[in-house]
């Protein structure tokens, strides 16, 4: 081979021909690849650097259709979403709705509803549920296919377990001569809502636009109908990107629906029973559903001057009302007479103890002969699979109704029973019972103090130095509570329907961070501040909520209460060491979350969220609660991580 | 048999309560306190919570065994296999250090 030559089989490595390309410009390069590439590239045109053929300037006949004149079928779920007054649509990405996403941001211009950015669907169900337990009314999630489908499942099972409507629409690609090879095949399914069919309250799997219409109005009417709970949508990719011109769609007017209230007779029953007894106390567990729910619980119980024992599974009654007794609760229960249950969602962990001893003995916690009343929907909400309607518990008589919805009616019933001589004997309770409250309270402070400058900051402190700042604003306390031994509703006042949102009841850890961040959200137009008391455990299931924080800069305060363990679980492993006569002192292995130490600062940092700590020492909290909730009242999310005792 | 153990325990209290507890490490009461389980219920400074009472200001160190050996309630026993007495003494010393309270009062952000 001379030099000047061409050779004709060119003998150019790949390095050196990939070199030349980018030396000599885009234009040579697209060419000389399409020249080295030869008949493995001839099933995909190239562009030429130059036309040499009509077809360089003539789009061929047969090529698919390229774009689409008119509204699409995504356009038109943004129509449907919109008449339901859907504020948000959180989700994770994802190629099974991006028709209907791209209707949000360019048809609905991404309002009503807005999308919230998620980095995993578990946090977008669980923002929703967080949502909808402070707006009163759900919000949407996308979810893709069936991998996304997966990862939401968990915080689906939540909302079902809480009874709380969440509109989950999960993308699918429902034709197989619509799906791409590869992928589309493994994200795809016949029946996708059988993934969660266990837990949502009602499922739909659309086979045309029209049906997606009445099919949402449908699952948002089922959603918000007492029992509530979660339901899913699958909507087809193909009619999220299908024209619609020539369509006749329509979109069904939600039912102005009331909620299941009980039967008068039952009612009047339960009456007679109420009023003659000595001892009537009510049991609270999911009873406030909107705002007027606080005030009709006390209501109920000033009308009957019986103490309340609330599970605290909803914000059911304002925690410094002196017939609030959730302080004595179980030696409340252990004197009553007659037991009136609101929407327990566990009426024998309500009656009876069990110990996590050997053999799990189970006593009563009533008297033989206490009368039980229960009043609720949760049990006609029951699936054959999840056990989560506990054992079977007997009781005197059986309401089915809202309870919320039906207090007034009961109230009412109750008033007509009072003779003079019965208010006058209920009144001497009331009294009595006022000065009990009068007790307890009292004895909280000297509870909270017990370990005040101790390092690690105790539980008590951290919620004592909170309340302190926030006692002249609005506020949600949007975590669970148990692990910090209750404090937060021993130590603050709340009295305001939204001062705190109760518990997740599923249990599944990696929801408090999340449905804190859709509190907040719901928050956001109020004004209010969202503080949410987070565990490290539960935090590290779903850290990417913070970057949505940040991202949409949404106001909450975090304050991990970082005892660097999944201590539940540090416990049952002592529990059992020692039940088996083994020691505890191995107990760690596997529960602890130390060595090394989260440095949850700098994670909340990367992701462009104020943080300060780690916090040991208590005396440093206060002024760095100040710090955070300047930022946080700015409008922006905070963290604070406090080295904490385990509860 | 439990239950007379029980009954026998609570037949030498009296006596027992009256003893002054044995003789024990406070350095490895400590360590004893915050590797064997102890501070997972009761706090590492004894303040208790939901999951344990307070053991600041213990009960006297005859209940304080039995208590431990024996509990009431859901408390995982703490038979001699896994801890001796000589341990509970040195765990029972710690307690005994843990500070009082301050009076609530005295604390601006309770009041």
């Amino acid at each position: 081979m001379g030099t000047g030559t061409v050779s004709k089989t060119p003998n150019i490595k790949r390095r050196q021909f990939l070199a030349g390309a980018v030396a000599a410009g885009p234009a040579v390069a697209l060419a000389a690849t399409a020249r080295s590439a030869g008949a493995v590239e001839s099933a995909r045109p190239s562009v030429p650097a130059v036309p040499q053929t009509a077809g360089d300037t003539h789009a061929p006949s047969a090529l698919p259709r390229l774009t689409t004149n008119g509204k699409v079928g995504g356009d038109f779920m943004v129509d449907c979403i919109r008449s339901l007054d859907i504020d948000f649509m959180a989700s994770c990405p994802g190629s099974t709705f991006r028709g209907l996403q791209e209707s949000i941001i360019n048809y609905g211009m991404n309002t009503k509803p807005e999308f919230i950015t998620c980095l995993h669907e578990e946090i977008s169900v669980a923002m929703a549920h967080g949502y909808a337990k402070i707006a009163g009314k759900p919000m949407a999630t996308m979810v893709h296919g069936v991998v996304g489908t997966q990862h939401a499942s968990m915080a689906i099972y939540n909302a079902y377990c809480d009874q709380t409507p969440i509109v989950v629409l999960a993308g699918n690609v429902g034709q197989g001569t619509m799906r791409r090879p590869g992928v589309e095949w493994a994200h795809s399914a016949h029946d996708q809502a059988t993934i969660v069919r266990d837990y949502v309250k009602w499922d739909d799997q659309a086979a045309n636009l029209q049906d997606f219409s009445e099919g949402l109005v449908r699952a948002y009417d089922l959603a918000t109908t007492a029992p509530m709970g979660p339901v899913f949508c699958v909507i087809d990719a193909d009619q999220q990107e299908e024209e619609i011109a020539g369509h006749n769609l329509t979109i069904p007017k939600l039912r102005k629906r009331s909620q299941p209230v009980g039967d008068g007779v039952a009612l009047a029953e339960a009456a007679k029973m109420l009023v003659a007894a000595e001892n009537p106390v009510i049991l609270a567990g999911r009873v406030q559903r909107t705002d007027a729910g606080p005030k009709l619980l006390a209501q109920l119980a000033e009308t009957l001057q019986a103490p309340v024992v609330d599970d605290r599974a909803r914000m059911n009654m304002a925690n410094r009302h002196p017939l609030n007794h959730s302080e004595r609760g179980n030696a409340a229960i252990r004197a009553a007479d007659v037991i009136l249950a609101l929407e327990p969602y566990d009426l024998y962990g309500m009656l009876y103890e069990v110990d996590d001893l050997i053999g799990r003995p189970a006593r009563p916690k009533i008297r033989p002969g206490t009368k039980v009343i229960v009043l609720g929907t949760t049990d006609t909400q029951i699936k054959p699979n999840i056990t989560l309607y506990a054992r079977y518990t007997s009781a005197d008589l059986g309401i089915t109704g809202d309870a919320e919805a039906t207090m007034p009616y009961l109230i009412q019933a109750i008033e007509k029973e009072v003779t003079p001589n019965r208010r006058t004997a209920l009144a001497t309770r009331g009294q009595k019972l006022k000065e009990q409250s009068a007790g307890f309270m009292k004895a909280i402070n000297q509870q909270a103090v017990l370990a005040w400058n101790a390092s690690p900051v105790s539980t008590a402190r951290t919620c004592a130095e909170v309340w302190n700042q926030l006692r002249d604003v609005e506020y949600t306390m949007a975590s669970e509570a148990n692990f910090l031994s209750l404090w937060p509703y021993r130590l603050w006042n709340m009295d305001k329907p939204y001062n705190s949102m109760g518990r997740s009841v599923g249990g599944g850890v990696g929801y408090t961070c999340s449905a804190s961040l859709g509190a907040a959200l719901a928050n956001k137009q109020h004004g209010r501040i969202t503080v949410s008391l987070n565990g490290d455990g539960d935090l590290m299931m779903s850290p990417g909520v913070l970057w949505t924080a940040a991202h949409h800069q949404i106001p909450i305060l975090y304050l991990v209460h970082n005892n660097r363990a999944y201590h539940q679980e540090t416990m049952h492993l002592q529990r059992i060491a020692q039940r088996n006569q083994r020691g505890a002192e191995r107990a760690f292995t596997g529960t602890t979350i130390n060595d090394p130490n989260i440095d949850f600062a700098t994670l909340a940092r990367s992701m462009g969220v104020y943080s300060q700590g780690p916090i040991d020492n208590p005396a440093d909290l206060g002024p760095a609660i100040t710090r955070a909730l300047d930022v946080v009242k700015k409008g922006h999310p905070a963290l604070i991580d406090v080295v904490s005792q385990p509860r | 048999m439990v239950g007379a153990g029980v009954i026998a325990g609570v037949a030498g209290l009296s006596a027992a309560l009256a003893q002054d507890a044995p003789l024990g490490d406070v350095a490895n009461g400590k360590k004893l306190y915050d590797t064997v389980g102890c501070f997972q219920c009761h706090g590492f400074v004894g303040q208790g919570g939901a999951a344990g009472p307070k053991l600041i200001d213990p009960t006297p160190f005859a209940a304080f065994i039995v208590q431990l050996r024996t509990p009431r309630q859901v408390m995982p026993p703490y038979t001699e296999r896994v801890l001796t007495d000589q341990q509970v003494a040195d765990i029972y010393a710690h307690v005994k250090t843990f500070p009082l309270p301050p009076d609530p009062a005295t604390i601006p952000i309770l009041r």
